[in-house]
């Protein structure tokens, strides 16, 4: 599988990407070179170093500077970007990766595969815990010669590729960090890469600032002069700043849900949902299963059954989202639509619980619960108050606890909580970001493990299938059978498949061609006239 | 008796205010007849405007009912505004006794020590209690009773300085009584009626105080308050209105009609000091 840059570009998996700007060409609408995009970061990142620092801020606007190997399409297909092709041998133990030619970093060194083997086996290894996880499969890094990387994993491990995104595994050069302490290196101040724009100017608190990279390997591109992302902490500056045209773009959690009808409405300004395939966050109650009644299934049921999920999707988060069916969100691979939950149902709720031997007392209360709300911010306070009326209903009285951020992280670490609100990403493929929060080997004091504490060895062993086959037939097998045990049991009330809009001015094209929208590399991006 | 009601009623302001005050009382006490259950209930259809749904004052983002919170948060409001203010008159009032009769080393130890809450800003020193104390009803009046009681320790000292030297306090003191009846049943009275006006001015600040906490997230989550209405209102003022200023309205109520009634007080309280300022006037 070879691609050239423009030819034969009908046959190829760089299809998708390359495809938008013929779209745009069969409008009539030719990318146009020059402008200054301006956009929001929400909240400011402590640095633009993907592998220093991996959160939401970070991965948006450093997705600018850096490249992975690969990217992905909404229905998480690979599209090349520094690999220009790849094989994998019929055992599923080796990838082979053919690097573009000319790819240079921002400092005017050639990238080679020295620099890839380098950012997958040590940089990324040693920073991020996430990577760590999985690079740790790796037996052999080879670079047969300066284009070409041969990775041999100990075992199969069919979600591997997609581990090679920019925001997993963004190429570094190696000549900047080895041999330093890859945090305080001072590359990491001014971070260099091989995307389509070079770090210029940051002035914290205020914006930071990337220029077009001239000596970016696809030739004419970028399109855009610049990119301008201003920090503004309050939300409802942000929104007038959307609204006057002062920004042209605003991603994640920049305008709140219930500013969303409003932008709709704006003639100017288009609202998207997509470009979240890749991340597809699922939210849901966390519930302690340590925690009487909690570990009854027919308490969990119950709960799950008292809420009426399309409220939350419609009335809390203005439409922006998708009432969650089962653990795996529809966009992440293997999701398997027949395995559902029970829906919205208050009187099979009580009855459950009457079942369960939980009698009401004169207040009409079975047993209380305390929930932390998840101090993200307005909306999920809405959320736990919402929960707190409904699970008033079946006989279950909630208290509400407000804490802080750091207090939050540390009391679900701690299994310190009756039931919260978590939500995590699931990176496009179950092993990779469902099995951790379900499986009886990762009940750890952690945030973000099995938490809750359920333990089913059925599901441990579905789940440990899926991870070591490398058929995707298996696989599937696998985890449909898991999902259906899982909504059976409903370890976690899951709530809502959580999008982020993506809002922005009509003249901005090409701002989602892949399934990671925004955290793409721009490089496709223009302004019309 | 009759003689002070006579004097608090020649402010017209002050009797406005004691309505508008027993109104409010009024609807606390009456609120779970009004709007029977809880005023956490989803009522009606989210972001119902006023007078629409049978929702007098409109619905919330989820669909309760403005009316009811504000009838169930004046609860909350003139709960808190008591009993922190209570709470505050014991401490100050305690230090200020202390202070102001017994002099010297004591008045210097205890004025410091009034001086370095004085020194904090207030509202800063009440939201990070309440942060450290995780948010409750408990925090929030222990926090505001520790910033609000300075100002009554000093007026309190301020008294006493002035009446312990007077002719009736040395015949106490020759008559042989011990230093606390002196103080309690000799000095205190005296000095009565600047510490009820003064209490009445921090009921209101208190309530203030609250709903600012509440309106920043640091209320009892689990209690309805007219700051939290506000709080939980504001991001969609642009959508509506109401959420927000209704709420808004009954705390400029009350905490108007405190200060009329505490101007009220004061007048009827020292008469000599109303005259003056009414032939000022």
């Amino acid at each position: 599988m070879t691609v050239s840059r423009r030819g034969l570009l009908a046959a190829t998996a760089a299809a998708p990407v390359l495809m938008r700007v013929q779209d745009a060409l069969a409008q009539g609408i030719a990318p146009r070179r020059g402008g200054t995009l301006t956009s929001i970061l929400t909240p400011e990142p402590p640095v633009l170093q993907i592998g220093v620092n991996n959160q939401g801020p970070t991965l948006v606007a450093a997705g600018k500077i850096f490249q992975g190997l690969l990217t992905f399409s909404p229905t998480l297909e690979p599209i090349p970007v520094l690999a220009k092709s790849w094989t994998i041998s019929p055992d599923g133990r080796e990838y082979v990766f053919r690097l573009q030619e000319g790819v240079k970093f921002h400092d005017g060194t050639p990238m080679t595969a020295d620099d890839v083997i380098f950012s997958i086996t040590k940089f990324h290894f040693e920073l991020a815990p996430r990577a760590r996880a999985i690079f740790a499969l790796i037996d052999k890094a080879e670079a047969p010669d300066p284009l070409t990387v041969r990775l041999t994993l100990k075992q199969p491990f069919q979600p591997f590729l997609l581990m090679f995104d920019t925001s997993a595994c963004a190429i570094v050069p190696k000549h900047l960090f080895d041999g330093q302490d890859y945090r305080t290196a001072p590359a990491v101040q001014r971070p260099v890469g091989t995307g389509p724009f070079r770090f210029a100017e940051w002035q914290r608190g205020n914006f930071i600032r990337l220029e077009r990279f001239a000596d970016y390997w696809k030739p004419g591109q970028p399109y855009l002069d610049a990119i301008i992302y201003r920090i503004v902490p309050d939300s409802q500056s942000r929104r007038l700043a959307l609204e006057t045209g002062q920004v042209q773009l605003t991603q994640a959690s920049d305008i709140e849900p219930f500013d969303v009808p409003a932008m709709r409405s704006r003639p100017n300004l288009e609202v998207s949902i997509k470009g979240w395939e890749y991340f597809s966050p699922l939210s849901w109650i966390e519930l302690n299963h340590r925690v009487k009644p909690l570990d009854d299934v027919r308490v969990r049921q119950a709960i799950s059954m008292a809420i009426d999920r399309n409220f939350i999707t419609q009335r809390l988060w203005f439409g922006v989202g998708r009432p969650a069916t089962n653990p795996v969100a529809s966009t992440t691979r293997f999701h398997d639509a027949s395995a559902k939950i029970a829906g919205y149902d208050v009187k099979a709720a009580a009855a459950l619980l009457d079942a369960a031997g939980l009698k009401p007392n004169a207040q009409g209360v079975r047993f209380t619960l305390k929930h932390l709300t998840l101090p993200y911010g307005e909306v999920w306070t809405r959320l736990a108050e919402y929960l707190r009326q409904s699970l008033r209903q079946v006989g279950i009285a909630v208290e509400l606890e407000s804490t802080d951020a750091g207090s939050w992280a540390r009391r679900v670490g701690a299994w310190e909580y009756d039931t919260t609100i978590n939500f995590v990403y699931q990176f496009g493929d179950p092993t990779l970001g469902v099995e951790r929060t379900y499986v009886s080997t990762n009940i750890q004091k952690v945030t973000f493990t099995n938490t809750g504490g359920y333990a089913n060895p059925k599901v441990d062993e579905l789940f440990a299938t899926a991870r070591n086959s490398a058929d995707p037939k298996d696989r599937q097998a696998a985890f449909s059978a898991v999902q259906k045990i899982l909504c059976e049991e409903v370890p976690q009330i899951w709530l809502m498949e959580m999008a982020f809009p993506t809002i922005h001015d009509k003249k901005v094209r090409n701002a989602i061609t892949n399934g990671l929208g925004v955290h793409a590399s721009f490089d496709d991006v223009f302004l019309t006239a | 008796m009759k003689d002070f009601w006579r004097r608090y009623r020649r402010n017209k302001g002050a009797v406005l205010g004691l309505v508008i005050l027993l109104l409010v009382m009024l609807m606390a006490a009456t609120a779970p007849l009004l709007f029977p259950g809880s005023p956490w209930d989803m009522a009606g259809a989210p972001f119902s405007p006023p007078g629409e749904m049978g929702m007098l004052l409109g619905t919330d983002s989820l669909g309760r009912d403005v009316a009811a919170g504000i009838a169930h948060g004046a609860r909350i409001s003139l709960l808190v505004g008591a009993v922190s203010t209570l709470a505050a008159l014991l401490v100050g009032v305690t230090l200020g006794a202390i202070a102001g009769y017994l002099g010297g080393i004591a008045d210097d130890v205890v004025m410091r020590f009034t001086e370095f809450f004085q020194t904090i800003p207030s509202f800063v020193l009440a939201i990070l209690l309440v942060a450290i104390f995780t948010p409750s009803i408990g925090s929030v009046v222990f926090a505001i009773a520790v910033v609000s009681w300075p100002p009554v320790a000093r007026v309190v000292r301020a008294e006493f300085l002035s009446l312990r030297g007077r002719e009736f306090v040395q015949a106490a003191e020759v008559l042989g009584k011990s230093r606390l009846a002196i103080v309690v049943t000799d000095i205190l009275p005296n000095a009565l009626s600047p510490i009820v006006v003064l209490s009445s001015l921090m009921v209101a600040s208190a309530i203030l105080l609250e709903s600012a906490l509440s309106f920043l997230g640091l209320g009892d989550p689990n209690l309805m308050t007219w700051g939290f209405l506000i709080g939980s209102g504001r991001s969609v003022i642009r959508l509506a209105w109401w959420m927000s200023v209704f709420p808004g309205v009954a705390i400029f109520l009350t905490v108007l009609a405190l200060n009329l009634v505490g101007e009220g007080l004061s007048d009827a309280l020292n008469p000599r000091l109303a005259r003056q300022r009414g032939a000022g006037a």
